[in-house]
């Protein structure tokens, strides 16, 4: 790899302490991921994918090791300077979307502006070029309930968007849809990354996982294989 | 994110649970609305007394008649009118630190001028009576000697009695006007000196004796119902007093050991002390209030801990997506103050209602001042933040991971 790495861990543990038990999730991850990337992150339940994922966005420091972003280690940086980071640098899409009921789709779209000081007129505007980037725009004003799971979704990527991150951040995104809806979602990733956009996300659907270039396997907390390969396989049909 | 901005997120949170952020208020606005009420009617009272206080004069002392023994039976104070014109004298020229005094015999009658006529009090009295009240004329003089002595047919009029009688163009001065039959003359009008105090003529002393009184049998001729005496200096009145109790005792003859057939006040004093208690009874029923506001922020409190338990998730979120601590304990800082300075709004609104209120169905003299105002959103302001800190706080340590895997 020529460019620098976006992302970078080096040795990273993470260790849960509860009543004196405690739980490696996970145990001794190194890997980079360079801008432009997409990358799979695959494992069996239970086997750290999330706390990596949670240490990567900022969310969580590990235990052991170190996570550099853009060559900064982030343990090093304040609790504040972290959430700042969050809102401008990375952008995270859940499993269970986690729309604010109360808001409105471009309320909450808008969202991690409120955090990056933007005027309320000017995040109203960039909310609505980023629900139009997912084909969201002509429900801008309805609420999460009055929407499908995938049309959550895509108002979540558009949120996740919204700021222009380094990275975004995927959490099981098609985990709650069913399979046609989540090839849709599947195929707004894979649109926004050939524009460029750097993106993480976890999957338990190896057909999903064979969209990325780059798939990397957890296992246990340890990571067991981290491939790339050269040319992708040619889309799966929805239907399949 | 800003204030405004926290107070926006605010807004929108407590509007829409319209019933619960109304309810969660209802203390701060009982709160605020009494103490904006007590504060009201206190100060009404205290005005009113200030007011009385100032149109009495400074630095004077009242004798009235006291209790009056007839065959061993003590008779109502003041039923018998023990004063004398002799007393005034006395107490002119034996005491030196008197600088006026005046008796005065008082009644009420129709005054007649022309067309119109008004019912007032008629006070006889000397022009040592406003020496000792401190009351300018607006136009004319005061009672001559003569008139003193001879029961001359004139009188000075209060400004109400001179505005009742005359239109406003008219001069008083010079014109006939009738009491009880008896045609005076008008030499003076005086400066107003409170709506209380400006209803009122007077004649001289011996006017009124021969001329409306001279029928009432328990009248003496010498007699007067009561003595004004103005004192030279503040440091002076307890002095004074005491001399003038000695001096009347010796010239009423009254042995040694029985009660005094009069009674030496000094009304200003009185007054002062029962602004005093007025005080004090405003102070308690704040109190009072005060304990209504510490409820109404417990209630606040209890509320905002269980929002923020509800929205647990939703501060997962925001920390997610870029939330720094700060910004959520300003979040929940500004519901809980949005809740307080409206409760508190909503309070003042009350508040002066209920005074409005009770001015006018009872009557009191009720005065709403902006300290008063400014005190009571202050202390619901207080209300906001001491109350809200602890859930805000709370809301800002949870844990971004595990608040959003909440449900
Ligand atoms: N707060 C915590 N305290 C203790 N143990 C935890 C905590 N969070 C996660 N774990 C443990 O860490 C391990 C990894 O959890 P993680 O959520 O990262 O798995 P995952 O790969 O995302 O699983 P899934 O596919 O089911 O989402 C699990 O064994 C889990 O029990
Ligand atoms: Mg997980």
């Amino acid at each position: 790899m020529t460019a620098l790495p976006l992302i970078s861990l080096r040795s990273v543990s993470r260790t849960y302490r509860t009543d004196g038990i405690a739980v490696t999730a996970v145990r001794n991850v190194s890997f980079d991921i360079a801008p432009g990337e997409i990358v799979a992150v695959m494992g069996p339940s239970g086997s750290g994918k999330s706390t990596l994922m949670n240490m990567i966005g900022l969310l969580d420091l590990p235990s052991e090791g170190a996570v550099h972003l853009e060559g900064a280690n982030v343990a090093a940086l304040s609790e504040d300077r972290r959430s700042s980071l969050r809102a401008r640098s990375i952008g995270f899409v859940f499993q269970s979307y986690n729309l604010l009921a109360r808001h409105n789709a471009v309320e909450n779209v808008a969202l991690p502006l409120v955090y990056c000081g933007v005027s309320r007129k000017e995040r109203l505007a960039r909310a609505e070029q980023s629900l139009q980037a997912v084909g969201m725009l002509h429900r801008a004003h309805h609420f999460p309930r009055q929407l499908s799971g995938g049309e959550q979704q895509r108002v979540a990527i558009a949120r996740a968007l919204i700021a222009s991150p380094l990275i975004v951040l995927a959490d099981e995104p098609t985990g709650a849809l069913d399979s046609r809806t989540g090839a849709e979602i599947l195929a707004l990733f894979a649109a926004l990354n050939r524009t460029g956009q750097t993106i993480v996300m976890i999957t338990h659907d190896p057909g999903i996982a064979t969209q990325c270039r780059r798939t990397i396997r957890l296992h246990d907390g340890e990571l067991v294989s981290d491939e790339t390969v050269a040319e992708l396989l040619p889309r799966r049909s929805a239907a399949s | 994110m800003t204030m405004l901005q926290g107070f926006q997120i605010a807004l929108h949170a407590l509007r829409l649970n319209p019933l619960r952020s109304f309810l969660t208020m209802l203390g701060i606005v009982i709160g605020v609305a009494s103490i904006v009420t007590v504060f009201a009617i206190g100060s009404g009272a205290q005005l009113r007394l200030q007011e009385q206080i100032r149109s009495i004069g400074a630095n004077v002392l009242m004798i009235t008649p006291g209790a009056v023994y007839q065959g061993g039976v003590r008779l109502k104070d003041g039923s018998k009118l023990t004063m004398t014109e002799g007393d005034v004298q006395a107490i002119l020229e034996q005491i030196p630190e008197i600088q006026a005094a005046a008796g005065s015999l008082a009644g009420t009658a129709q005054v007649i001028h022309e067309g119109k006529n008004w019912n007032t009090t008629i006070n006889g009295t000397t022009t040592g009576h406003f020496m000792v009240r401190d009351w300018q004329l607006a136009s004319g003089r005061y009672f001559s000697g003569a008139e003193e002595s001879g029961a001359g047919k004139v009188v000075i009029l209060g400004s109400t009695v001179a505005r009742e009688l005359f239109a406003p163009g008219d001069d008083p001065i010079g014109a006939q006007i009738r009491i009880m039959k008896v045609p005076l003359e008008v030499v003076g009008v005086l400066d107003r000196k409170g709506p209380a105090q400006d209803d009122v003529a007077f004649v001289p002393l011996s006017t009124a004796k021969l001329r409306f009184l001279g029928s009432a049998s328990n009248i003496n001729r010498d007699s007067v119902a009561y003595i004004i005496a103005k004192v030279a200096a503040d440091g002076q009145m307890a002095g004074a007093r005491a001399e003038i109790e000695s001096l009347l005792r010796q010239r009423h003859r009254i042995p040694a050991g029985q009660e005094d057939d009069f009674k030496v006040q000094d009304p200003a004093a009185a007054m002062e002390a029962q602004q005093g208690a007025i005080r004090t009874v405003a102070l308690l029923l704040v109190a009072i209030a005060s304990v209504s506001l510490l409820v109404g922020g417990i209630s606040i409190m209890n509320v905002m801990i269980v929002s923020v338990t509800e929205r647990t998730r939703e501060i997962g979120i925001r920390r997610a997506l870029g939330g720094r601590m700060r910004d959520i304990r300003l979040q929940f800082l500004c519901e809980a103050l949005v809740l307080c300075l409206l409760g508190g709004a909503i309070g003042v609104a009350g508040g002066i209602t209920l005074s409005m209120t009770v001015a006018r169905m009872a009557g009191w003299v009720t005065s709403i001042d902006g300290e008063a105002i400014g005190l009571a959103l202050a202390f619901s302001i207080a209300t906001g933040l001491i109350f809200g800190f602890y859930p805000a706080h709370k809301a800002s340590r949870l844990s971004p991971i595990e608040a959003l895997k909440t449900e």
